[in-house]
């Protein structure tokens, strides 16, 4: 099998086959990190464009690790250092990139739904990199993966996601993701950013985090923009911590195998605490890695690799 | 339809027509008689006047022509997204003989110098009575009332700030008063812009899916509720522009029902479509009020039926191309309407059972003429002939070259509707027909 499809714009259209087939080839690039030789050059002589439109280090940082060792020449473009600005039109600049004629695109962009408009104009494979507070499905796919790592088969495992669930696309693509594999989804934070009506996309809804934890196999802790408690999404950082906070006492009433996840940067000491970011129970830097390895496995694959030449060997 | 004229006589007969009058249809095919632009005879039956030219119009059904109470011309300052003459194409297109022009502008219809402006470019385009609404405040910035006076002795028909809401209670309070005093209705965008926030589309389970962010109904209900309580303490009349919520057709309802002067109208969009439609991303579904809830665009839609609701108004609002290709949460809000918008009501209101046809002519021609106090829209006799003949059951394609105004924001494009607006005539004038030749 291989990924039939031009373009990753998210999880809510890519069915569990595919996305296991993803966690598979990127568990692969992922034993071969620690080797001598690195790269596999299916990528060689193609160019890839990361169009960073929003303010990003790790995500870029990431894509472009996962595009050198596949050998790809990259172009960057971001809103501080190109004439991309933001008075051109989205439109423009697909016209822009459709007569570069790039081999494929990554996009990170403040609208949600700007994947997606750009896939629709472009040729050229196009994978979202964050659209808005629609979806970052990158971020699910190496979330998913680390839980898949740790607790294998996802069916019946319970995942419960904390913070700014409404705008979040970190959330949305950990949801529909985990809903194809099977696990159960509850999501927790203050009233303000976790609307009801989420619950029609097959969560639980839970106000209560001692209640929303109890029964978790893994915590996924959202970092929390803290100039949303400006607007009034939460009173303080103190009481965001005091409320939802991931505090070694939260951590105590979890199951004794539950472990918790960050998407990173960390506001320490609001959404969790230093002990515990620190503490044994964090796989925070292991999502790094598989963040590299899964951006590996959708350039391989959507630029045509075929999973059976990386089994044999070619990886090595 | 046999079309031997050349050009419309000063005199004639239209025959084998159904008239709708009062909400009703009749059974028997009539005629109508025009002389001098003027409603001479009309009836059931044969015409008693003989030896006139005929237009013989078997089967169609004459109704008086279309009125709007809310339309975007956006002439002066934006018009490269329409004019008042490109708007009056899409009207007379659309079955319109009337509309009431919104008074965002650039620059605002403030003044009665500018009321005269958009009286005299309607004029010169001769296709439809275009009524201009002057603005509340001046510069419509929400702060000193406007000089309503003047702009009603200039010919203003109603008074808004329609674009944004008026956020100052004692300002609305003050406008009443004056819209008491002058006869004229104020017009409210109902929006408490406090609850609604910065949204781009409907707040519920779409936008959350979406990740884009949601616009309160509890933002609507409580303009609504305000205003109510301002008409009810100064006795002014109140007319709700664009209803979308349930809650505010039940507050309308119940407000009425304790004999408060309100009026309100609402878009052929908010009774049909609902917020699902914007799954895709698409600004043609992006508009200010959103598109709303089911059980919202059911209770619109029972508000026209049982007269809670007083008229169906476009809310016509031309966007450019270039405008709308924006991203959904950076393109304006707002569609384009005339042109559909019997179409629409005929699909979504009548086929489905919640109106009859004569109840729909009658949200789009007497009803709103008694909103703006208008002796128009029920072809008494002596009255100016503005009328429409329509064919309710023709099929027709929505697409960019069936519009005859400036944009195509339109959130029907590519949809197949029935109901069809074959020729409409304004003070017993041609200004559209639907079929080649066209008649000088
Ligand atoms: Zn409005």
């Amino acid at each position: 099998m291989s990924l039939q499809r031009k373009d990753v714009l998210g999880l809510e259209d890519m069915s569990a086959e595919e996305i296991l087939l993803v966690l598979d080839i990127a568990s692969r690039f992922r034993a071969v990190f620690d080797r001598p030789v690195r790269s596999v050059p299916i990528m060689r002589g193609r160019t890839v464009v990361n169009f960073f439109h929003e303010p990003s280090t790790r995500t870029r940082i990431s894509f472009e690790l996962a595009e050198k060792r596949l050998s790809a020449d990259i172009v960057n473009f971001s809103v501080a250092t190109s004439s991309f600005s933001k008075g051109e039109t989205l439109r423009d600049t697909a016209e822009n990139l459709a007569a570069m004629k790039i081999d494929m695109l990554v996009v990170r962009h403040g609208s949600s739904g700007a994947a997606q408009y750009l896939s629709r104009v472009l040729a050229c494979p196009v994978i979202n990199a964050g659209d808005g507070c629609h979806e970052h499905p990158t971020q699910g796919l190496l979330d998913i993966m680390t839980m898949h790592q740790r607790l294998g088969d996802m069916r019946g495992k319970k995942v419960t996601i904390i913070g700014d669930i409404a705008h979040s696309r970190v959330a949305r693509s950990n949801i529909w993701g985990l809903n194809k594999l099977g696990a159960e989804v509850t999501v927790c934070g203050p009233p303000t950013m976790v609307p009801g009506n989420i619950a029609r996309m097959g969560v639980t809804v839970e106000y209560d985090l001692k209640k929303a934890v109890a029964q978790a196999d893994v915590l996924n802790v959202l970092r929390i923009q803290l100039e949303r408690g400006a607007g009034g999404d939460f009173p303080s950082n103190r009481e965001y911590h005091r409320m939802y906070g991931i505090t070694e006492d939260v951590v105590r009433g979890l199951k004794p195998e539950a472990f918790v996840m960050h998407p990173g940067p960390m506001n320490r000491n609001v959404e969790i605490s230093s002990e515990v970011a620190d503490g044994p129970r964090q796989v925070i830097l292991d999502q790094v890695a598989n963040g590299v390895a899964v951006r590996m496995a959708l350039i391989y694959l959507l630029s045509g690799g075929d999973p059976g030449a990386l089994a044999s060997g070619e990886a090595a | 339809m046999e079309w031997s004229w050349q050009r419309i006589p000063a005199e004639y007969l239209v025959t084998g027509v159904k008239l709708a009058r009062g909400g009703k249809i009749a059974a028997r095919k009539g005629y109508l008689h025009v002389k001098k632009g003027r409603v001479e005879a009309l009836g059931v039956g044969k015409p008693t006047a003989e030896g006139l030219p005929v237009l013989e119009a078997d089967g169609l059904i004459l109704a008086p022509g279309f009125i709007d109470t809310h339309v975007h011309f956006r002439e002066p300052g934006e018009e490269e997204k329409e004019t008042v003459a490109t708007g009056s194409r899409a009207a007379a297109a659309g079955g319109f003989t009337t509309v009431v022009t919104m008074p965002n502008t650039d620059p605002t219809i403030d003044n009665p110098g500018l009321v005269r402006y958009v009286i005299d470019r309607g004029n010169e385009a001769g296709l439809c009575r275009v009524l201009p609404a002057g603005a509340v405040s001046i510069g419509r910035q929400g702060q000193g009332l406007a000089e309503l006076g003047a702009m009603v002795e200039a010919g203003a028909r109603a008074f808004t700030d329609d674009g944004s809401p008026i956020e100052n209670g004692k300002l609305m309070a003050a406008a009443l008063k004056y819209g008491n005093l002058l006869g004229v209705p104020i017009m409210s965008h109902a929006e408490d812009r406090s609850i609604v926030g910065s949204g781009c589309m409907h707040g519920g389970y779409w936008s959350t899916r979406l990740g884009l962010t949601g616009m309160a109904r509890a933002g609507e209900d409580a303009a609504v509720f305000r205003d109510i309580e301002l008409a009810r303490a100064s006795g002014g009349h109140l007319h709700v522009c664009h209803v979308s919520t349930r809650g505010a057709v039940d507050i309308i309802r119940r407000a009425k029902a304790d004999g408060i002067n309100v009026t309100a109208e609402a878009t052929p969009h908010h009774f049909s479509l609902d917020h699902s439609r914007c799954r895709d991303y698409s600004p043609r579904f992006k508009m200010n009020p959103p598109l709303r809830e089911t059980d919202d665009v059911a209770a619109v839609a029972d508000g026209l039926a049982d007269g809670t609701i007083d008229c169906i108004a476009t809310d016509h609002a031309p966007h450019t191309a270039t405008e709308k290709e924006l991203q959904f949460d950076q393109a304006p809000f707002g569609v384009i309407g005339l042109e559909t918008a019997f179409a629409v009501g005929v699909t979504y209101l009548v086929e489905e059972g919640r109106l009859d046809l004569g109840q729909l002519i009658a949200c789009f021609s007497e009803r709103p003429a008694r909103v703006l106090g208008l002796p128009l829209g029920s072809l008494e006799d002596g009255a100016e002939a503005d009328f429409v003949l329509l064919d309710p059951s023709g099929e027709w394609t929505v697409d960019a070259t069936t519009l005859h105004g400036r944009s195509e924001n339109s959130c029907f494009l590519g949809d197949r509707l029935r109901g069809r607006v074959m020729a409409t005539f304004m003070r017993g004038r041609l200004t559209w027909r639907a079929t080649e030749p066209s008649l000088t």
